[in-house]
C-alpha cells in the first residue's frame, strides 16, 4: 500500500513540476553565500577575477547544475545505491592509500588524469546516504540493541581511520560528529553516548602516542598555547586574530584588508577566507555571512523535520549536521577557539572538492524537499524495486 | 505503524536538540566576533599597525669639514659595491663564477657570500664586493645581462681629499665597535662609521647627524611594498677647522721624511694654524680597511706615524726653556738685564760639572747676550739663584705642564717637576743639580710642541693666557655658533722682563752671533724672532767628553740629539707662533730654524694680515 502510494507519487511528477517543487529560496540563500566568495576571492587576488574568483564561479556554476540534477532524482534511488555508493568511495579512499600522491604534506588526492579527486571529501556524503538507511531499515528497539549498532559504528569507523592515516584530522573529525549526531538523532539512546564519551577520554592518550602525526600534535599543542610559537603554527592563529581584530565593526574596506592583502595572514583565499571578510568588511560583514549560514541551516533543519520519509529525515540531519560543522570548525579556527584544522568555509573558501562536496550534499537535502511526501516502508530497500 | 509514528517523533525531538546545539555554538562565534572586532578591536589594530610597517633607519651624511677658508678636508664620496640578490640569481654558486670573471673572488670570499645567503633572506641584497672602481663597474654593468641578481648599490664612504697630511688633525673615521654600542640605533645601521680619532672624534655627534627614517609597508616576510613616510635626517653639521689647509701641506712637504712635530699658533686668538706630525698614514686606508701587513708595518714603525707627535709627543724643551727661566729669574729679581755672568765652558756645584755647549765658553755674558747665543752656563746661574719652584710656576703659567685642552684626544701634558712632585714620583727629594739641569730645559721636564708654541704664543702676544683651538666655530651636539669674542687673560707679566726676553729672542735669530742668523727672513715687515733648542737624548761620558764629543752625523739615528725651534713673526706686531721639533735631527739652529723661517715666511704669505683683523680684534 505504502509502496504503491510512493509509486503513484513518482509516476505522478514530471520533472518540470519537481522543479517546481524545488525550494527556490534555498537556492538563492546559496547563491547569495556563493557570491560572497566570489567578492572575497576578487578581493584577495588584489582585484582580479584571475586566479580564483571566475574558476570558483564556474565550478559553483557546474556544482549547481550537479545539485539540481541530484535533487531532481528519485529519492529512492539513493536509497537503493547507498550502500554502493558508499563501497565505491571506501575503495578509492584505499587507492588513495596506495596510488594517491602528497599534496600540501598530506596525502588526500588521487589522479584521475585531468582531475583530481579527494575521495574523503565525497565519504562525508556517501557516509550520511549509507548510515540514513541502515536506520531507515531499523525499528525503534533495533536501535535500543547495543547489537545493531556495530554495523554503523563499522561503517564510520573504516572510512575514519583511512582519512586520519593520510592524515587529513579535519575530515576524520567531520565525519566522525556527523555520524555521531545522526546516531543520535537515529535514536541511540543517551547513556551510550556517555559511554563513548569515557570510552573516548580513555583512549586519547593511544591515540596521542600512535594515530596522531607530529604536525597535529603540534597543532593541538600551539591550540593550548598559542603565543608558544609566534613564527610556526601559532603564527597562524595570532596572525588571523589580528586581521579580524584589527577590522572592527565596519572593517576596512572591500578590497583594503591590510593584513590578508600584504601576506600576513595565510591562505587568505581557502581556509583563512572568512577572517579577510571580517577584516574587510568588519563585525557586520561578518554577521550577514553568518547570518545567511544559519538561514541555510533553519530551512535544512526544517526540510529534514517535514520528511515524511525516515531516510530523507536522516539525510537532511545529516547534511545539516555536515554543512553546520564546516562552518563552526572553520570560524572558530580562524577565531582561535579551536585548533588548527583544514576545513574550508562552505561555498566561500576557494576550492574545488569541497564546493562539490556541499552541493551535492545540498542536492540531497533538496531531494528529500521535493520527496518529502514520499513515504518508503522501514523494509523497502529499493533493492527489491 | 505506531512504532514509525514514535521513531518520527523521537528523530523530531531528537533533531530539535541538534538544531538548538548549533544555535548555541553559532552564537558563541557571534559572541567571539564581538569580542575581538569591538571590545579587543583597538589592541589588534595596533598590533595589525606594527605588523604591517617597518620603520628603517636612513644614515645621515656624515658632515663634512673644511678648512679655515673652506676648503675640503674631509667629505662623503660615493662607493659603489656590488652586491647580489639570491631571489633573482637563482643559482648563486654559478652567478658568483661569473661574477668573478670580473671581480677576482677568493675561495674564502666565496663562503662568506654562500653564507650569507644561507642566513638572510632572499630578497636581501648581500655585498660581494665593496669600493669598486669604475672601470670594475662599468665592466658589470656591460654584463648585467648575464649574471642575474648582481647589482652595482652607491654607498657614501668618507675620502680624506689629503689623507695623509690631515690625518693627526682629522683623524679617521671606522666601523662601530661592539663597545661603542649606546643603544643609539643609528650605530647599528650595517656599514655606519664613527670617529675613531682626531677632529672626526671630538665632533663625532655634530659630523653624525640625526638619522632619518622611511616608514615602510612590508609583507609577512619583511619585504617591501611601498614607502608610506619618510622623513630625512639631518645631515651632519659641517665642521670649520681653524687649520689653512694650504700651510699644513706646505708644512708637511717641508717636514719631508724627518719624524717630526710642527705647529702654528695664532697668538691673539689660539686659533691652530697647522699641526703636523709626521710620518703620517692615510686615513683613507682606515675606512676601507687595512691589511694585517699594513697595519703591521704602521705599528712597528720606529718613527711611529700613528702618533701625533705635535700633542702627544713629549720632549725636553731644552734650550727653549730658557725664555721661562729668564722671566723667572727678573721676576724674583734675582738677575737685572745688567747681571753679567762670566762663562768659562763650564760650571761646578759640589762634585759635578756642568758643560757649557760651546767648549771654550762665552766670557762675560749678559740675558740678552746669553739667549742669543744659548750661553748655558748663564742660566745654570739663573736657575741656581731662583730655584726649581719659581721656575716651575713660570713655566705652567707660560702653559707648560699641563693639558691646554685642544678639541683634539690625546694631548698630554707635560711635567714640569717641582720638589713635591719628585718626592711623589721618585721618591727622593730635589736636587740643587738637577735645578741647573732645568736652567736649561732638560732633566725632567717634558713639552709637547703644542705647549712650545703656545708658551711663545703667550710671550708674543705681550703675554696673555691664550690657549689653542681647532675649530672657528663652537661646535656641539645641537649645531654650530661662531666663537665669541675671546679676550685672555694677562699673566701678569711685567712688560719691561717680556720686552727684554723678547729682545733676546729677536737677537737669536736677527743678530750675526745669534744661534738662528742664517735663518733669518730678510724681508723687513716679515721679520721673525725665535729660540734654537737642542736636546741632548744620550749620556754624553766624561771619557768621550775628554777626548772629543762626538758629531751627530757619527751617531745611530736613534742618539741624536732632538732639534728644536720656537719662533714668531712678524716682530713687529707679533701674529704667527710656531714650534718645531725633530727628532734626532740634530741641532735646533742647523735643523728646526730653517724649517720654521719657511713656515713662517709661507703663513704670512697665505694668511694675509689684512684679511683676518677681525680675527686679531677676537
Amino acid at each position: 500500500m505504502i509502496q504503491s502510494d510512493g509509486l503513484m507519487f513518482q509516476s505522478k511528477m514530471s520533472i518540470g513540476q519537481k522543479l517546481l517543487h524545488l525550494h527556490w529560496l534555498f537556492v538563492v540563500l546559496l547563491v547569495l553565500t556563493a557570491c560572497i566568495g566570489f567578492a572575497m576571492l576578487y578581493s584577495a587576488a588584489g582585484g582580479n577575477f584571475e586566479p580564483w574568483a571566475s574558476r570558483q564561479m564556474v565550478r559553483f556554476g557546474i556544482g549547481l547544475f550537479a545539485m539540481i540534477v541530484v535533487a531532481l532524482t528519485d529519492i529512492r534511488l539513493w536509497l537503493r545505491y547507498a550502500y554502493a555508493f558508499y563501497f565505491i568511495m571506501l575503495v578509492m579512499l584505499v587507492a588513495v592509500e596506495v596510488a594517491g600522491f602528497v599534496g600540501m604534506g598530506a596525502q588526500r588526492w588521487i589522479s584521475f588524469g585531468i582531475f583530481n579527486v579527494q575521495p574523503s571529501e565525497f565519504m562525508k556524503a556517501a557516509l550520511v546516504i549509507a548510515l540514513a538507511r541502515y536506520f531507515h531499515g531499523g525499528s525503534i528497539e533495533d536501535v535500543g540493541r547495543v547489537t545493531y549498532l556495530f554495523p554503523p559504528i563499522l561503517m564510520v569507523a573504516a572510512p575514519a581511520v583511512l582519512i586520519l592515516r593520510q592524515p587529513d584530522l579535519g575530515t576524520t573529525l567531520m565525519i566522525g560528529l556527523a555520524s555521531l549526531a545522526m546516531f543520535f538523532a537515529a535514536g541511540v539512546r543517551m547513556w551510550k553516548f556517555g559511554v563513548l564519551g569515557v570510552l573516548g577520554l580513555i583512549s586519547a592518550p593511544v591515540a596521542w602516542f600512535t594515530l596522531l602525526r607530529d604536525y597535529q600534535k603540534q597543532r593541538i599543542l600551539t591550540f593550548i598555547n598559542p603565543e608558544s610559537d609566534t613564527l610556526g603554527s601559532g603564527y597562524h592563529i595570532i596572525q588571523s586574530k589580528i586581521a579580524l581584530g584589527s577590522g572592527g565593526l565596519f572593517g576596512k574596506g572591500f578590497m583594503l584588508g591590510t593584513q590578508s592583502h600584504l601576506n600576513f595572514l595565510p591562505e587568505k583565499q581557502t581556509d583563512f577566507i572568512f577572517t579577510m571578510l571580517a577584516e574587510e568588511l568588519g563585525l557586520v560583514g561578518g554577521l550577514v555571512l553568518i547570518s545567511l549560514y544559519v538561514l541555510l541551516l533553519v530551512y535544512g533543519l526544517a526540510i529534514s523535520l517535514s520528511s515524511r520519509n525516515h531516510f530523507g529525515r536522516l539525510v537532511g540531519i545529516g547534511v545539516t549536521v555536515t554543512f553546520f560543522l564546516y562552518i563552526f570548525i572553520n570560524i572558530a579556527m580562524v577565531m582561535g577557539l579551536i585548533p588548527v584544522v583544514g576545513v574550508p568555509l562552505p561555498l566561500v573558501s576557494y576550492g574545488g572538492t569541497a564546493m562539490l562536496t556541499i552541493l551535492f550534499g545540498f542536492g540531497l537535502l533538496l531531494c528529500v524537499h521535493i520527496h518529502r511526501d514520499v513515504t518508503i516502508g522501514r523494509r523497502d530497500g529499493g533493492d527489491e524495486m | 505503524m505506531h512504532r514509525d509514528s514514535e521513531r518520527h517523533k523521537l528523530f523530531s525531538r531528537r533533531a530539535l536538540m541538534l538544531g538548538a546545539g548549533q544555535g548555541v555554538l553559532m552564537s558563541a562565534l557571534v559572541g567571539r566576533m564581538y569580542y575581538l572586532q569591538v571590545i579587543e578591536a583597538e589592541r589588534y589594530k595596533t598590533l595589525a599597525d606594527e605588523n604591517r610597517i617597518n620603520f628603517r633607519l636612513l644614515a645621515p651624511p656624515r658632515g663634512p669639514i673644511v678648512d679655515r677658508v673652506g676648503a675640503a678636508m674631509a667629505d662623503n664620496q660615493q662607493n659603489y659595491r656590488v652586491v647580489i640578490v639570491p631571489e633573482q640569481a637563482g643559482d648563486v654558486e654559478r652567478t658568483l663564477s661569473l661574477l668573478s670573471l670580473i671581480v677576482p673572488l677568493s675561495a674564502g670570499e666565496r663562503r662568506r657570500i654562500l653564507r650569507e645567503v644561507k642566513r638572510k633572506r632572499a630578497f636581501v641584497p648581500i655585498t660581494v664586493r665593496e669600493n669598486l672602481d669604475w672601470s670594475d663597474v662599468a665592466r658589470i654593468e656591460v654584463n648585467t645581462p648575464d649574471l642575474p641578481g648582481v647589482l652595482i648599490d652607491v654607498g657614501q664612504s668618507r675620502h680624506y681629499t689629503f689623507g695623509p697630511e690631515t690625518a693627526h688633525v682629522l683623524g679617521y673615521v671606522a666601523a662601530v665597535s661592539e663597545k661603542e654600542l649606546t643603544g643609539d640605533p643609528l650605530l647599528e645601521l650595517p656599514g655606519f662609521r664613527i670617529g675613531k680619532a682626531g677632529v672626526e672624534r671630538v665632533y663625532d655627534m655634530a659630523l653624525r647627524g640625526a638619522g632619518g627614517s622611511s616608514q615602510v609597508e612590508v609583507n609577512a616576510l619583511g619585504r617591501v611594498i611601498r614607502e608610506l613616510d619618510r622623513q630625512e635626517g639631518q645631515p651632519g653639521a659641517e665642521v670649520r677647522l681653524t687649520v689653512d689647509l694650504q700651510l699644513q701641506r706646505f708644512v708637511m712637504d717641508r717636514l719631508g721624511d724627518e719624524s717630526a712635530a710642527a705647529v702654528v699658533v695664532d697668538v691673539n686668538t689660539g686659533e691652530v694654524l697647522s699641526l703636523v706630525s709626521t710620518p703620517s698614514f692615510d686615513p683613507n686606508d682606515f675606512n676601507t680597511g687595512l691589511s694585517q701587513a699594513e697595519w703591521e708595518s704602521l705599528v712597528s714603525n720606529p718613527k711611529s706615524p700613528l702618533t701625533n707627535k705635535a700633542i702627544a709627543g713629549q720632549y725636553a724643551p731644552g734650550s727653549t726653556f730658557k725664555m721661562a727661566v729668564a722671566l723667572a729669574g727678573l721676576e724674583k729679581g734675582v738677575i737685572t738685564s745688567d747681571t753679567h755672568v762670566f762663562c768659562n765652558g763650564k760650571i761646578k756645584l759640589g762634585n759635578s760639572t756642568f758643560h757649557c755647549w760651546k767648549h771654550g765658553g762665552h766670557g762675560s755674558v749678559d740675558l740678552q747676550t746669553s739667549l742669543e747665543q744659548s750661553c748655558d752656563v748663564f742660566f745654570y746661574e739663573v736657575a741656581r739663584r731662583t730655584g726649581i719652584e719659581r721656575i716651575g710656576a713660570m713655566a705652567r703659567r707660560l702653559g707648560l705642564g699641563a693639558s691646554l685642552g685642544l678639541d683634539l684626544p690625546g694631548e698630554k701634558s707635560g711635567l714640569v717637576p717641582s720638589n713635591k712632585w719628585k718626592k711623589k714620583a721618585i721618591g727622593s727629594s730635589w736636587q740643587l743639580g738637577e735645578t741647573l739641569i732645568a736652567g736649561i730645559g732638560q732633566g725632567y721636564i717634558l713639552t709637547t710642541p703644542l705647549q712650545l708654541a703656545i708658551m711663545t704664543a703667550r710671550l708674543a702676544n705681550g703675554g696673555r693666557a691664550v690657549t689653542p683651538r681647532m675649530t672657528k666655530d663652537v661646535v656641539t651636539e645641537d649645531g654650530v655658533t661662531p666663537y665669541p669674542p675671546t679676550q685672555y687673560d694677562s699673566l701678569g707679566l711685567i712688560p719691561d722682563h717680556l720686552a727684554l726676553v723678547l729682545g733676546g729672542m729677536e737677537r737669536v735669530v736677527n743678530s750675526p752671533h745669534g744661534t738662528a742668523f742664517r735663518s733669518r727672513i730678510k724681508e723687513n715687515t716679515q721679520r721673525m724672532a725665535g729660540k734654537t733648542g737642542t736636546v741632548q737624548v744620550r749620556r754624553i761620558t766624561k771619557a768621550e767628553r775628554e777626548t772629543r764629543v762626538l758629531k751627530n752625523s757619527e751617531l745611530p739615528w736613534k742618539e741624536r740629539d732632538h732639534a728644536i725651534f720656537v719662533g714668531f713673526a712678524p716682530l713687529d706686531k707679533p701674529r704667527f707662533a710656531v714650534s718645531i721639533v725633530v727628532e734626532h735631527g740634530g741641532g735646533g739652529s742647523s735643523t728646526a730654524a730653517p724649517i720654521a723661517r719657511d713656515i713662517l715666511e709661507e703663513v704670512q704669505r697665505l694668511v694675509p694680515l689684512a684679511a683676518n683683523t677681525s680675527d686679531r680684534e677676537a
